[in-house]
């Protein structure tokens, strides 16, 4: 592999429809170089039509898929320099390890194919297993093995097709981290698809958050956290406490909303909707960023912090936090998250509080979205 | 391994632990649901067999009647005068399968990867030739070859029954009664016993497998003989061993479709049995041939190597 095409993909207005369903509605995204980028969604929002298209195991409907500077799109997949990790791997079952990594090597003619085969054993740390066949192995060692045959051919790009959803919980996590360590150890482009935000969030660099065909919203996880601009990505990554307001205030660097008989602020710059004085806003903020104490000692809470009171309507206490349920006159099922440093042991369900927060933490929704995109219930029904 | 077993007690053996023995009943149930199939093939075949092998070994005639005399020559001389419906037996059933295999792989392949909603039907078709007798079939193909009918003359217009002649198949402008005829029928009749497990090994291979060889630099034709044609050989195996097997026994195509010279070794045992009554030698006749097909099954199997598949 000479040749100095860059390891960018530039999706341009691609589309995907079967028949009248639009899997995927016209996109243009692009994957910088040498990244490590994750499409996550529920299943059924497109993120694994946009990866075959990529592929070329799906023909895109509209648009046209780029790798730096090479216009792809009417290429069948194995003229395409990249490389799949399939959904539960699909290696191979007649054919031994060394025999399923060399594959993609014997196709392109090259002969001999032993060291660069001992290589990538080694990188996935398989040298034992060269002469076993598939089924011999556990799930995690067959995911490495699709790992190696994809790798081995130096792809611009690898795309992962949910690569880790055949494996249990602990073996998820030391493979998350191994796909890391393998990414930063090639320096290629990996496109990953994922239902699972946590895995999107510990693994890459760049996320796009995929919803009904579209993309919602792209940026670094921090960024996707901190600042959702949608109630899907609000949602759907991490858990958002959304309160609808009324804007009484729109004319500074703050906006100031009032929800109830509750007057709160919020930075413009993280309101992603129109504002305007009158008009209605969806107050974000994250549960771990409250805090909560008891209503007798509402005085402690420092000035201009937003403010908000409840009754505690469950707690459950999780080790490292607790949880809390409040009933809130804006919001029914606010939820707080509190570090178990001092517990206080007045906090209990049927308990008056109030909650407080940084005015900087919260964030701005158009208020004109389903409040419930992204949720649990939601996505499941 | 050896470590836990040399090493020494460290305490006296624990007592066994107050194990709840298993109530002995279901031991036999392995047995009982075995019994039927059991009792079946030792009264049709195991006590068969004996008795053909004892009547392979008699002398006598009907008159004076057999008795067993351990008259192995029975074989020799049997091998000796049908060698040649033996051969062709072989090569007319070897020439059938592969024809089945040619026929039946791409329709096999066209069920299970390309049919979409009309797999079932395409399937119904070829299973419907059996709820027709084996022999009404046989014998239509009589009539479809018949001298100067539109199949025989078409083929003789298209000057195929030259090369056909050529390659010593047919004689003149006839197809009845020609070696052509009896393979044809064979071909026909056993063609959905290739078909069948074909399709079931083909439809069972994962899709993905044929994808992830595209993504991997193997055109359409590459990855089908790297990776399809491969996990498809147990039924290519089975396939050939369902037809090959009944097609070297049988008679009813040669008897129908054929002349003296295509006589199977299926015919000279039925004459031999039932027109001649020399049991002797049909039933040595029998013996050959089972242990000639036993004997290339086995060679053909390990060839295969399919115990290394799947």
């Amino acid at each position: 592999m000479t040749d100095t095409t860059r390891g960018d993909v530039r999706l341009s207005g691609i589309s995907k429809k079967y028949g009248s369903f639009q899997a995927v509605h016209p996109l243009d995204l692009t994957i910088p170089e040498g990244s490590f980028f994750a499409l996550l969604g529920a299943s059924g929002c497109g993120k694994t039509t946009t990866l075959r298209m990529i592929a070329g195991l799906e023909d895109p409907t509209t648009g046209t898929v780029r790798l730096g500077d090479q216009d792809v799109t009417a290429l069948p997949p194995y003229k395409r320099p990249v490389n799949t990790v399939f959904q539960s791997y699909a290696l191979f079952p007649h054919l031994d390890i060394t025999e399923n990594i060399a594959f993609g090597l014997r196709r392109r003619g090259i002969k001999s194919v032993k060291k660069q085969v001992d290589d990538m054993l080694e990188l996935v740390q398989l040298g034992d297993h060269a002469r076993k066949k598939p089924h011999q192995l556990s799930g995690g060692q067959q995911q490495r093995v699709a790992v190696a045959r994809a790798l081995i051919n130096h792809p611009k790009v690898l795309l992962l097709d949910e690569p880790l959803g055949a494996l249990d919980l602990k073996l998820r996590r030391q493979m998350q981290l191994e796909l890391k360590r393998i990414q930063t150890e090639v320096g290629i482009t990996f496109v990953h698809v994922t239902h699972d935000q946590e895995e999107a969030m510990t693994m890459a660099d760049q996320v796009a958050v995929m919803n009904a065909g579209r993309v919602e919203q792209l940026g670094s996880p921090a960024e996707l956290y901190e600042n959702p601009q949608t109630t899907f990505v609000a949602n759907f990554l991490g858990t958002s406490n959304l309160i609808t307001a009324e804007v009484a205030d729109s004319s500074g660097d703050s906006l100031v909303v009032k929800a109830g008989d509750a007057k709160l602020s919020l930075p413009a710059a993280r309101t992603s909707a129109e504002t305007r004085t009158g008009g209605k806003v969806l107050l974000g903020i994250r549960p771990e960023k409250i805090s909560l104490v008891h209503a007798d000692e509402a005085g402690t809470i420092a000035a201009g912090r937003n403010r908000i009171t409840g009754r505690i309507a469950q707690s459950s206490f999780i080790g490292v936090s607790t949880q809390y349920v409040i009933d809130t006159p804006v919001c029914d099922a606010f939820e707080v998250y509190v570090q178990n440093i001092e517990r206080d042991g007045r906090l209990t369900p049927g308990t008056e509080v109030v909650l407080h927060w940084n005015p900087e933490h919260s964030f701005g929704l158009d208020a004109a979205q389903d409040i419930d995109a992204g949720t649990e219930e939601e996505v499941t029904a | 391994m050896t470590t836990a077993t040399d090493a020494p007690p460290l305490a006296p053996a624990p007592e066994q632990p107050p194990a709840k023995p298993r109530k002995p009943r279901g031991r036999f149930t392995p047995y009982w649901l075995l019994l039927p199939g059991l009792l079946w093939l030792v009264v049709f075949f195991a006590l068969p067999m004996l008795y053909q092998a004892s009547t392979s070994v008699q002398t006598g005639s009907l008159e004076t009647g057999y008795k067993v005399t351990w008259h192995f020559q029975t074989y020799l001389d049997a091998l000796g005068e049908y060698w040649p419906q033996f051969l062709r037996s072989v090569l007319y059933a070897g020439i059938a399968t592969v024809l089945c295999l040619l026929l039946g792989y791409p329709l096999a392949y066209l069920i299970a990867f390309k049919a979409g909603r009309w797999r079932n039907l395409i399937l119904i078709l070829v299973i419907a030739p059996f709820f027709t007798s084996f022999l009404i079939r046989t014998l239509a193909w009589k009539t479809i070859l018949a001298d100067g009918g539109w199949v025989v003359s078409t083929l003789d217009t298209l000057r195929l029954l030259d090369v056909t002649s050529w390659l010593g198949l047919t004689e003149g402008d006839r197809v009845l009664a020609t070696p052509l005829a009896v393979v044809c029928g064979l071909t026909y009749n056993f063609l959905p016993f290739m078909i069948l497990p074909l399709y079931t090994s083909l439809e069972r291979i994962d899709g993905r497998l044929h994808e992830a060889a595209g993504d991997l630099y193997a055109r359409p034709f590459t990855a089908f003989r790297k990776v399809t044609f491969p996990l498809s050989l147990p039924g290519v195996v089975s396939g050939t061993l369902l037809t090959f097997i009944p097609a070297s026994g049988d008679y009813v195509n040669a008897q129908l479709l054929g002349s003296t010279s295509e006589k199977m070794v299926g015919n000279v045992i039925q004459s031999q049995f039932l027109t001649v009554l020399d049991y002797p030698t049909a039933a040595a006749l029998s013996f050959i041939l089972m242990a000639a097909i036993l004997l290339m099954v086995t060679f053909y199997i390990r060839r295969a190597g399919t115990e290394d598949l799947v």
